[in-house]
């Protein structure tokens, strides 16, 4: 292939494309976008729908702790992403190791929730249209939170061999951006579910 | 049509073991190699729905006719629906995208080459697994084994009351596998286009194909979701007691179907853009002139992908939604209209002063613009909800999607078989055996489809194993199978000089066709690094400007 | 002047297909309308059948143009064609004109769907309750007390003084659609989704339908009768569907075993202590021309073999084979033919 000898006028144009971490981040991000979208579609419809069995004003409390655990995880895994930006390895490891724990502990919170519903309650997937949609949305919601954890519960331990180095930023960066995706998820779930379908 | 000038020695190496190279094969991340075992893929099930589609039909060439039992019958509808789509034309378009995209934009390879090999395998197993359901499982009154609800599986009829065995759930099971493969070839194609495009292709200068596989990626990225989510309520309903499609308890049958349709009409979206990719690429090499309008071709695709996620409704018309949601529906319906009108303008723009080489690419794209024009106007009908209520659910939509998938998608996807043949095999086909696949396979295609219409406009539903006598069906239906073996014999033709060119054919060299797109640049099959030295361009057609130094594209662009 | 007859030509080609008379090719042709909402569409289409037909001659004709005049000849084989990147009057207009088309089709569709979907109930208007069943048809008339399955009767409707039919669709299993072509267009009868449809045939007759919406193996056989009677003939047939049965005072065996088995688990047959409801109502069995919803004509070898084996006649059928034998089933048949 040789270069043909004409140039054109505007030379030496900085070449520039993203990057394909955060790009594929985004549509996996999207990907899931869509599909909290129709399990919170479903939700909003059957407010109120409910032949029978418990309703959400009935049996539901306002997870208010654990969503500001949640909510600070991104807080946390912003400051562990700067840090490890900035070589800062031993701030990096604290800081995400603690993401972790608050997200551990969102999780434990959604379990003593389910676990009152369940046996104070009486409340299943199989009572009622309510306790249908309600198990299903949380539940995805509770299962994207675990396979988080597990990806950061990985990096940390990568970080405890010591395998883990500045120039990983930015793959630490994309999968922090999946971890606050999974807050915003659950933003809008805290909304529809505590706020709007109480 | 320039050809090799040095014959370059071919130095002689003993070829590896059979299972080495089916082990290289099995674990390969090459783009190049995944997009081939995606389109082998493709044509098997391609074979095993046609059988579907021919039982089908033989059970229809009379009335009361005993072929198959209806149990039978249910589950070959729904088999064959599900295929095809599934099977067929999704695994068979990524097979392209993958192999084309990174030759076309002057890469490597795509984006994630793991990525890519998972896609595939995850689609492969989903497929296989359908089919397992033909030795494994229970279906309706315990009377089948595979699935035998419809390809869109409406509830109730999914619900366990209703559908007793397995036959539902290996509906669910393999489309959600193979939808994860979908996703994760779809992130790959965007990743692929936006951050891989060599020095100098910004985004206006890419080939049409790079774009339209983009927006299908969008769409299934946005579309496929809906329908993991809906499958994943099914299963709840079905295996935890959940309610989401329960009526019984409150629930709706109706809410299944919009978030069906959510994902449906999207989908045939991202089963007909690739289509139009090809049908971009080939015209204007084999009419000798630039696409006509690529900013506006860009433009209409984008609003296709866009307007195509609000139409979905248009598949709901008898469902009893309000006179306003209906409107609406119409409303957006009849605006897809034209972005997609504009296109085959374009398209005819592009032949006119040109100069056409009917090659049988060109034979078949050809015939995709008048096919898809019909298909597009019996759309418009069907779009027009009160003419929907008497039209829905009958033969004259069946004739219209299928003039949709068949004599579009499947026509222009002939045509692209044939183009870049050469490319991925080295090889030239028989061009007179392409001619033959075109000619039986045409007048297959509207002795079948175009008399499709006819017992549609005389009352007869879809989904029925038989019908009665009297009711004026008869004729058309018989004309309608007889067009079937046309159809199976230009098939055929097709394998048999594929397989022959391929071990037989004539030395195709890297650019057969005088085309301007890079991955004529690069040998015929292209070394597994694609490019000795990654290119650079400066126009949309980069092998134009070098083939034509005193009128490069760039100065008129 | 040229162009309304081109319109008037593709409607008349149509038209051919419509005489309501004698429905040219079938029974169930759709462009036969005898009732207001299936005229409404069949207008509709002829409408837009027309512009989609100008539209076709006119791209067909520019596409057989093309390739037949630029096709590559033995003379201009070597040089390129002058290549055309666009034209921005071409593409603005074949834009334009299509946005016109659109929005002319959709005011034209937006028009009828109103027209249909909002039609004001007369107060004459008669009520049916329909629920759809796999797979035969239940027909409630709450007001006049009448409940029969799987043939239809409603009153003709004199254009000048329109009596209507209004049909609530509901159902008790899984999807269905009731679709009697030459009556109205196709709706849905979906479970907890009640829905509702008119028509007003202005010819007495009987229409043919089926259902048209995937409900299960024997979806092909569920078939639609709807008699158009004249007033006198629908309101007799109303008095006579709403006696008890008449049955003599003793008990034939027919009846016997009928009521001894599992028969009176589904049917009802009023006057005696059958009261089942998931199959069809049999107090008028033999007013019916057809049995199985449509799959056969009511004679009585079918009959016999219908009970002796519904499987037989319609596999994947609800209705067991109560285990008769050849003699119980003609009996229980022979008790069957006194339900007129």
């Amino acid at each position: 292939m040789s270069t043909p000898a004409i140039t054109m006028p505007e030379a030496d144009i900085r070449w520039t494309r993203p990057t394909r971490g955060p790009v594929g981040m985004y549509c996996l991000i999207a990907a899931e976008a869509a599909i909290f979208t129709i399990f919170v579609v479903a939700y909003i419809f059957y407010i109120g729908k409910s032949l029978t069995g418990p309703q959400p004003q009935d049996v539901l409390r306002v997870p208010i702790f654990f969503t500001i655990c949640l909510l600070s995880s991104s807080l946390t895994i912003n400051l562990a992403v700067k840090s490890l930006s900035s070589g800062k390895m031993r701030s990096f490891a604290l800081w995400w190791f603690l993401t972790i724990v608050l997200g551990a502990v969102f999780l434990a919170g959604t379990a003593r929730e389910w676990s009152h519903l369940i046996y104070d309650e009486g409340l299943t997937i199989q009572t009622n249209l309510f306790g249908t949609t309600y198990y299903s949305l949380v539940g995805l919601h509770a299962f994207h939170v675990t396979i988080g954890l597990l990806a950061l519960a990985t990096v940390s331990l990568f970080t405890l061999f010591g395998q883990v180095r500045p120039a990983h930023a930015e793959r630490a960066e994309v999968l922090s951006m999946y971890w606050h995706f999974v807050d915003v998820v659950w933003v809008v779930v805290f909304i529809v579910v505590y706020i709007v379908g109480r | 049509m320039s050809t090799e000038s040095i014959a370059w020695p071919r130095p002689t190496v003993a070829p590896s073991p059979l299972v080495e190279r089916l082990h290289e094969w099995v674990t390969t991340v090459d783009h190049k190699r995944l997009g081939i075992l995606y389109i082998l893929y493709a044509l098997l099930f391609l074979l095993l729905g046609g059988v579907e589609a021919t039982i089908l039909r033989i059970q229809l060439i009379r009335p009361l006719n005993n072929f198959v039992s209806p149990q039978v019958f249910n589950r070959m509808f729904t088999m064959h629906g599900t295929t095809m789509i599934f099977f067929v034309v999704m695994p068979v378009m990524f097979g392209f995208a993958n192999y084309l995209i990174p030759l076309m934009i002057g890469a490597r390879d795509m984006a994630f080459p793991r990525l890519n090999a998972f896609s595939f395998w995850m689609t492969a197993f989903g497929g296989l697994l359908l089919y397992f359901s033909f030795v494994g499982g229970d279906g309706l009154y315990g009377a089948g084994n595979a699935p035998d609800v419809g390809w869109f599986a409406y509830a109730p009829l999914t619900s366990k009351t209703f559908s007793r065995g397995h036959s539902t759930d290996f509906w669910i099971l393999s489309l959600l596998v193979s939808g994860f493969g979908s996703i994760g070839t779809a992130i790959n194609i965007i990743a692929t286009v936006l951050c891989m495009r060599c020095r100098g292709m910004t985004l206006r200068k890419m080939p049409l194909l790079a774009w339209l596989n983009l927006t299908m990626a969008g769409l299934v990225v946005l579309a496929v979701s809906p329908l993991t989510a809906a499958q994943v309520m099914l299963l709840v309903d079905r295996y935890l007691g959940g309610h989401f499609f329960d009526t019984q308890a409150g629930g709706s049958a109706v809410m299944w179907m919009h978030f069906f349709w959510v994902f449906g009409h999207p989908e045939v979206y991202v089963l007909v853009i690739p289509a139009f990719a090809f049908a971009s690429e080939i015209i204007p090499v084999f009419s000798r002139k630039a696409i006509f309008g690529y900013p506006v071709m860009v433009a209409a695709t984008m609003c296709i992908g866009f307007i195509g996620m609000s139409v979905w409704a248009h598949h709901m018309f008898t469902v009893g939604m309000s006179s306003a949601a209906n409107t609406f529906f119409v409303l957006s319906t009849m605006a897809t209209a034209v972005p997609t009108g504009i296109k085959i303008f374009n398209w005819l723009a592009t032949m006119w002063g040109g100069q056409i080489h009917f090659k049988t690419p060109m034979l078949f794209c050809t015939a995709f613009l008048f096919q898809f024009l019909i298909a597009g106007l019996t759309g418009i009908m069907l779009g027009n909800a009160p003419f929907n209520w008497q039209l829905g659910n009958s033969y004259f939509v069946i004739a219209h999607f299928h003039y949709v998938i068949v004599g579009g998608i499947l026509f222009t996807l002939f045509g692209a078989f044939y183009y870049w043949f050469p490319k991925m095999s080295g090889k030239m086909y028989n061009e007179t055996l392409g001619k033959l696949h075109f000619w039986l396979f045409f007048i297959g295609f509207h002795l079948t489809f175009d008399f499709m219409h006819v017992p549609g406009i005389l009352g007869m539903p879809r989904r029925i194993y038989t019908y009665e006598p009297g009711r004026g069906w008869d004729i058309w239906n018989f004309i309608v199978t007889i067009g079937v073996f046309f159809q199976a014999a230009g098939i055929l033709v097709f394998m048999a000089n594929l397989l022959w060119s391929y071990l037989r054919g004539e030395l195709a060299g890297s650019d057969p066709w005088d085309a301007w797109t890079l991955e004529w640049s690069t040998s015929s099959p292209p070394p597994a690094y694609n490019f000795a030295d990654i290119p650079e361009v400066k126009s949309r057609r980069p092998l134009w400007d070098l083939k034509h130094p005193e009128d490069p594209d760039w100065q008129y662009e | 002047m040229r162009l309304r007859a081109l319109a008037l030509f593709c409607g008349s080609a149509v038209t051919t297909f419509a005489d309501p008379a004698r429905p040219f090719l079938s029974p169930t042709n759709i462009f036969a309308p005898v009732s207001t909402p299936a005229q409404s569409i069949f207008e509709l289409s002829r409408f837009v059948l027309t512009i989609t037909a100008a539209i076709f001659v006119v791209v067909l004709t520019l596409l057989v143009y093309a390739v037949v005049k630029f096709r590559k000849t033995r003379a201009n084989e070597w040089r390129e064609p002058a290549q055309v990147y666009g034209s921005t009057q071409l593409e603005l207009a074949w834009t334009v004109i299509p946005i016109l088309i659109v929005v002319v089709l959709f005011l034209a569709a937006a028009r009828v769907i109103a027209s249909i979907q909002n039609a004001a109930r007369p107060s004459n208007a008669l009520e049916v309750t329909v629920i759809g069943h796999q797979f035969w048809w239940e027909y409630r008339y709450p007001s006049l007390k009448v409940v029969t399955a799987n043939e239809l009767h409603i009153p003709v409707s004199d254009p000048g003084h329109p009596t209507p039919t209004f049909l609530t669709l509901l159902s008790a299993d899984t999807d269905h659609s009731f679709w009697v072509p030459r009556l109205a267009g196709k709706t849905d009868l979906i479970p907890n989704h009640p829905n509702s449809m008119w028509m007003d045939p202005h010819e007495t007759g009987l229409y043919l339908g089926q259902c048209a919406q995937y409900c299960g193996t024997q979806h092909a056989m569920m078939l639609l009768r709807v008699y158009v009677d004249s007033r006198e003939d629908f309101d007799r047939w109303i008095q006579e569907q709403s006696q008890p049965a008449h049955i003599g005072d003793t008990a034939s065996e027919g009846q016997r075993i009928f009521e001894q088995t599992a028969c009176v688990n589904c049917h009802t047959i009023r006057g005696t202590p059958a009261n089942g409801t998931f199959g069809p109502d049999l107090t008028h069995l033999m007013s019916r021309q057809t049995i199985a919803a449509g799959a056969a004509r009511n004679l009585p070898g079918n009959l016999i073999a219908w009970i002796y084996n519904p499987a037989f006649s319609k596999p994947g059928c609800k209705m067991p084979s109560m285990g008769l034998s050849t003699q119980q089933a003609a009996e229980v048949a022979a008790y069957l033919e006194t339900l007129r």
